[in-house]
């Protein structure tokens, strides 16, 4: 699982190009499915051929970052942000963009406030010595992510960016290479474009047309020092999703997926977010409604360049989504 | 149709009939089937030369913001509240034209003179407005005005300057504008000109338009977008500007353009020597959100014309960006409308 993840960390892909991502997920996939194919959005979707219910699994191959919308005479590069990017969290980080080019982000200092959440101030500087130069580099609309370092704490807790939602990837990669002689017929989507509004699980589910959803992905935790109030920790199990923000999860999917942690003797937990967001919101709303659910990572610092998972939550989450797709 | 006829009819979000009549008399003389749908968007089929060539959708919106009445005061004024995005500092001393009869109106506030100077240094909200329509009273008001009624901008058609042109509704009359020209052509691929209703209030007619629309290869959307290249505002932040040629979007509040898409229609302009620049800025959206994922995943990329003072009856652009949005729109699809795609398995 560990060299799993680590593999999917290391891919480039902000929202609306995660080319590289899929790449790296096609070739992990490819011989543990009867199908695989790309849209016009960039989803990846593989199916497992069955003769019972049509899963849907979503997990977004995308990451926040930044995009180039100016660059000055100076070569200093202007960006706005491409998905929740917190400011007081990108300042003077390390970036790279899909060319290898690295860059780190600032911020004016002159009349700057720290209360101030706009990207309008921010800028990345990639040493280039004129605008001339940057453009030699890089262009506008190009985009560029939290740069990727994979590290490893006590009790297995790895800490790194694009965690979210990297881990979900390696969720269901790991569940897709665990199950065999499925009795459903799997769909598994992995989505682009979430992170600015859950766009490539819309458009993929239409065409998918499930009788069933879940989505794969991380969440917020409340136990960190003076945190945010939340029943979630790392460590605890995989968070089977009861609602957050943009999807109150169908009773029996929920039951269902409690039940499958259960068989799998999978530590699990419940996750109830108040804010945020994942693919399930947009699946559940698909032509004429879809019961649908989401199992959640567990992770603290989400957003920001550390993300912080725990592989025990990870490799519970596997085993609970293998178990629910075996069941009838 | 010309620009300065199209801009002078009304059409706020959900009253875009004069405009739709409009457009389908010239629609239903060159396409080969046109059809408006039970949300009032108009949807014209004009098949390709080449069977298997694919079919493209090109979509611009019909409607304009505007006003709706809420009733009318014991002066005898009409309350209002806004129909899409209306600043109302814009508004102020304003000419509207109320209803279906078209009554002129004005939009008033207090005199200068009687402001203390509190109210000087506080911008004014539509709640503190009103539109007088010179009626003596409250009955002989409510006689003319009904709670619902549409208020529309009022602002002539000029071409002035240097090749520009002032008028409202800008946005995006330029759009359908420049659709009804490319449909008087046949391409090699099939073509549905979209034209679609309330977009201001919210992208609500474009998604309903996409679910119509076959097996569609990319959807473009031709739109006027927020040019703000003004003397004091920094180079990063003007978004556009006018007279510097069609604007591409590679991201904006409800898409990310398709990269293969975005690479074609660069390509395609500098081939054909098409002035062109980016939308620089994360902000707005437009059709493309709508139309992207509402019946399966669909390739879309926006082709802008920048407009200054964008939402105001006294929007100004310039004739040569229409011009250029045309042509590139133009060179796209008579060069088959190809693009790359991950698309693929």
């Amino acid at each position: 699982m560990k060299e799993l993840l680590e593999k999917v960390l290391a891919a480039y892909g902000p929202s609306g190009h995660e080319d590289k991502v899929r790449a790296v997920i096609e070739g992990l996939i490819r011989p543990y499915v009867d199908e695989l194919r790309t849209d016009a959005l960039g989803n990846l979707i593989a199916r497992k051929h069955g003769a019972g219910k049509r899963i849907m699994l979503a997990a977004h191959m995308d990451q926040i970052g930044f995009i180039v919308t100016d660059v000055d005479k100076h070569g200093f590069l202007r960006v706005h942000n491409v998905g929740g990017i917190y400011r007081r969290n990108s300042l003077n980080r390390r970036v790279v963009f899909e060319n290898g080019m690295s860059g780190v982000v600032s911020c004016e200092v002159e009349g700057d406030s720290p209360t101030d959440t706009t990207m309008l101030k921010l800028f990345i500087d990639i040493g280039a010595a004129d605008r001339a130069d940057a453009l030699s580099q890089v262009a506008l609309g190009d985009m560029a992510v939290y740069a990727p370092e994979c590290t490893h704490l006590m009790n297995r807790c790895v800490c790194a960016p694009a965690m979210d939602n990297r881990a979900g990837c390696a969720l269901l990669i790991g569940a897709l290479q665990a199950v065999t002689n499925c009795p459903n017929e799997v769909v598994a989507v992995f989505t682009s474009q979430e992170e600015v509004g859950l766009r490539g699980a819309r458009a993929a589910a239409y065409d998918v047309d499930p009788d069933v959803g879940i989505a794969l992905d991380v969440t917020l935790v409340g136990d960190t020092p003076k945190g945010e109030r939340l029943p979630m920790k790392i460590g605890g199990g995989i968070a089977i999703k009861v609602m957050d923000s943009s999807v109150i999860c169908a009773g029996e999917v929920v039951a269902a997926l409690e039940a499958a942690a259960e068989d799998a003797g999978a530590a699990h937990q419940r996750e109830i977010l108040f804010g945020g967001g994942t693919d399930a919101g947009a699946i559940h709303q698909t032509r004429s409604g879809v019961p649908s659910g989401a199992l959640s990572i567990p992770s603290r610092y989400v957003h920001s360049a550390c993300e912080v998972i725990s592989l025990d939550d990870l490799e519970a989450g596997v085993k609970t989504l293998a178990a629910f797709l075996m069941r009838g | 149709m010309e620009l300065s006829e199209l801009t002078q009819l009304n059409g706020v979000s959900g009253n875009e009939q004069a405009v739709r009549a409009a457009i389908l008399r010239e629609a239903a003389q060159c396409c080969d089937r046109t059809r408006v749908d039970k949300m009032g968007n108009l949807l014209a089929f004009k098949a390709g030369t080449r069977p298997g060539s694919g079919h493209v959708l090109l979509l611009s919106h019909m409607d304009e913001v505007g006003l709706m009445a809420l009733g009318v005061t014991d002066e005898g004024l009409i309350a209002y509240d806004p129909v899409g995005g209306i600043d109302p500092r814009v508004l102020v001393s304003k000419r509207v034209t109320v209803g279906e009869k078209g009554i002129p109106g004005v939009i008033g506030a207090k005199a200068i003179h009687l402001q203390t100077r509190e109210e000087r240094a506080t911008p004014l909200t539509h709640r503190d407005l009103s539109v007088d329509i010179g009626a003596k009273d409250k009955a002989s008001a409510e006689q003319l005005v009904k709670p619902g009624d549409y208020i529309a901008l009022a602002g002539d058609y000029l071409a002035f300057g240097e090749g520009f042109v002032r008028a409202k509704a800008l946005d995006d009359r330029v759009g359908c504008y420049n659709l009804l020209r490319l449909m008087r052509e046949r391409f090699t691929c099939d073509v549905t000109y979209a034209f679609t209703v309330q977009e201001e209030v919210g992208l609500r007619g474009a998604g309903v338009v996409a679910r119509q629309v076959d097996a569609a290869r990319c959807a473009l959307i031709l739109e006027g977008t927020t040019a703000n290249d003004l003397g004091h505002v920094p180079e990063h932040l003007q978004v556009t500007r006018a007279g510097a040629g069609v604007a591409l979007s590679f991201m904006d509040r409800t898409t990310i353009a398709h990269p293969g898409l975005l690479r074609a229609l660069k390509a395609c302009a500098q081939r054909e020597g098409i002035a062109w620049q980016f939308k620089q800025f994360v902000a707005g959206g437009n059709d493309a959100g709508a139309v992207q994922g509402a019946k399966g995943p669909l390739a879309v990329a926006s082709l802008s014309v920048p407009c200054r003072y964008i939402h105001s009856p006294s929007s100004v652009c310039s004739l040569m960006d229409v011009e250029a949005q045309y042509a590139l729109a133009r060179a796209f699809l008579m060069e088959g409308a190809a693009f790359e795609s991950e698309e693929r398995g």
